[in-house]
């Protein structure tokens, strides 16, 4: 087993008399692919908001390199140096170029400088194959890539751990493929990811282990070799004949 | 009739964002149905009756006085929008501050003023405000027009705050997320990364309240400020209160008003098309 980057307790999060969810845990091992797949909502997108404090919650625990987040006490900023997180809407910062954009956050946050910054934010560009977009604004670019470049922005922060809230949902099936090698090259790479994902095939094929969330909890999760072929819970059989 | 062609749009637009109803078109009617009036009429006055001057004489005569009277209205508009939008950007900022009780009261301050008619505000300062002003051993007499900017950028600047909250709350969530998940403090997120992107949306709405504060800035005149409206009034004295000088007089003066507001309005369109196209 290898050491342990995120656990999760029993966690339970409400959001006013609905508690959305309901004693969830789960462990990610460092360089390890977790894929988390359900029913719209079924809490997967409030689960990893909870992970990078984005989202209070009321009970349970959470921890990524041993930092508990629901600590009255906690150093958000500690906490988000670690974690990384990938939008379903991109929400790439529009008045600035795709370099500002994956800039921004080490000069600003970090306080590191500046040069260094921005030559590691063009190598980061070309990792994701942006090279020659570097000054391009949001709006000049297409769906998948601003994608890359919020993905971009977010390893510029040197993360432990990066979370996907359904990445490719909003994009033209066409482009869901570019963002998706982008990802699976960070998972070769040994980055330690949590997806929470529509795409079934890419979560087979690139998890490690595959979670599926109904009604705010882990009904089921396998490696997706089991997962796929031998689902034992009813309702995720139920789910996987309707999205296969 | 050009003009009148944008008018749904523009509504519209203003009703999305919530904004002080100004109906540019409708102020387009009235001053070419002014304009009109005035011509008519002119030219009827000198046509029919040639012992007295001229309306266009009178006109060019008493232009320097309702020029400089004009100047006053000016002068009063751009202070109360300067102080006003100082002091709004402060409460509006406030308005969405995380604190509560500080949040309360700014909209508690907000809404007094949104809500008061501008007229009563005026009145309002002009008797509160002392006549003269001490400072030290200096005394300085308070002028009413200053009383006039300080009545007006009061409503300017809950106006103002309105304008900034709206501008700060149309700003998609996601850019909040994402910045708060790059570690970025509140005050780092605010400053960086909404406010750069609010002040587009926020500079038509100003420039809109900009050019209806000009519009109001007569009021003035009801309490007793020399601008272009008193002063109006009195070259009609002075020229032995023609009636048929009445609607020339009253009329030139809004064409003043309309060559002035109307670069601002058509400016307020432009920046409105460009920035819904950028964002």
């Amino acid at each position: 087993m290898v050491e342990a980057l995120l656990v999760i307790d029993n966690l339970h999060k409400r959001f006013g008399q609905v508690e959305v969810i309901k004693g969830v845990s789960l462990t990610v091992g460092k360089g390890e692919v977790a894929c988390i797949i359900g029913p719209s909502g079924s809490g997967k997108s409030t689960l990893i908001r909870c992970v990078n404090a984005l989202v209070a919650f009321e009970q349970g625990s959470v921890k990524v390199l041993g930092i508990e987040v629901n600590d009255p006490k906690l150093d958000k900023l500690q906490l988000r140096k670690h974690v990384g997180m990938v939008f379903q809407q991109y929400n790439l910062f529009p008045h600035r170029t795709a370099l500002q954009n994956v800039m921004m956050a080490p000069i600003q946050v970090l306080k590191r400088n500046k040069a260094e910054v921005e030559a590691e934010a063009y190598a980061l560009l070309k990792k994701v194959r942006l090279e020659g977009k570097e000054h391009s604004y949001p709006g000049e670019l297409s769906g998948g890539q601003q994608q890359r470049v919020a993905i971009a922005r977010s390893l510029a922060m040197k993360p432990d751990l990066m979370l996907f809230d359904e990445v490719t949902a909003a994009l033209d099936p066409e482009t869901v493929g570019e963002v998706l090698i982008t990802i699976r090259q960070l998972a070769e790479e040994g980055m330690t990811c949590v997806l929470v994902t529509h795409e079934m095939g890419f979560a087979r094929e690139v998890a490690n282990e595959v979670y599926f969330t109904d009604r705010g909890v882990i009904v089921e999760h396998a490696p997706p070799a089991s997962f796929f072929t031998n689902p034992t819970d009813p309702r995720t059989k139920a789910f996987l004949s309707q999205v296969l | 009739m050009r003009v009148i062609l944008p008018l749904p749009e523009v509504l519209q637009r203003e009703t999305l964002r919530a904004l002080p109803v100004m109906r540019l078109s409708w102020r387009h009617v009235i001053l070419l149905a002014g304009l009109l009036c005035l011509f008519t009429i002119a030219t009827d006055a000198a046509g029919n009756n040639a012992v007295q001057t001229g309306v266009f004489t009178v006109l060019a005569r008493w232009t320097p006085l309702l020029l400089r009277g004009f100047a006053l209205n000016i002068l009063i508009s751009v202070l109360s929008m300067a102080i006003g939008t100082g002091l709004g950007a402060f409460l509006g900022l406030a308005l969405i501050s995380p604190d509560r009780p500080l949040r309360s009261t700014a909209w508690g301050v907000t809404q007094f003023f949104r809500n008061a008619p501008w007229l009563v505000l005026l009145f309002f300062m002009i008797f509160i405000l002392p006549y003269h002003l001490h400072i030290g051993s200096f005394k300085f007499v308070l002028p009413d027009w200053s009383k006039a900017v300080i009545g007006l950028s009061l409503p300017v600047m809950a106006n103002v705050a309105e304008i900034v909250r709206g501008g700060v709350q149309s700003i998609p969530n996601g850019q909040w997320e994402a910045s708060e998940s790059l570690g970025f403090t509140r005050h780092q997120q605010l400053w960086m990364i909404i406010l750069p992107q609010a002040v587009r949306r926020m500079l038509p709405p100003w420039m809109n309240l900009y050019a209806i504060l000009t519009t109001s800035t007569t009021l003035a005149s009801i309490v007793g400020v020399n601008d272009v409206v008193t002063l109006a009034g009195q070259v009609l004295s002075a020229e032995g209160s023609r009636p048929d000088l009445l609607a020339p007089i009253y009329g030139y003066v809004l064409i003043m008003f309309y060559i002035y507001i109307y670069p601002i309005a058509w400016a307020t369109r432009r920046l409105e098309h460009k920035y819904q196209v950028h964002n």
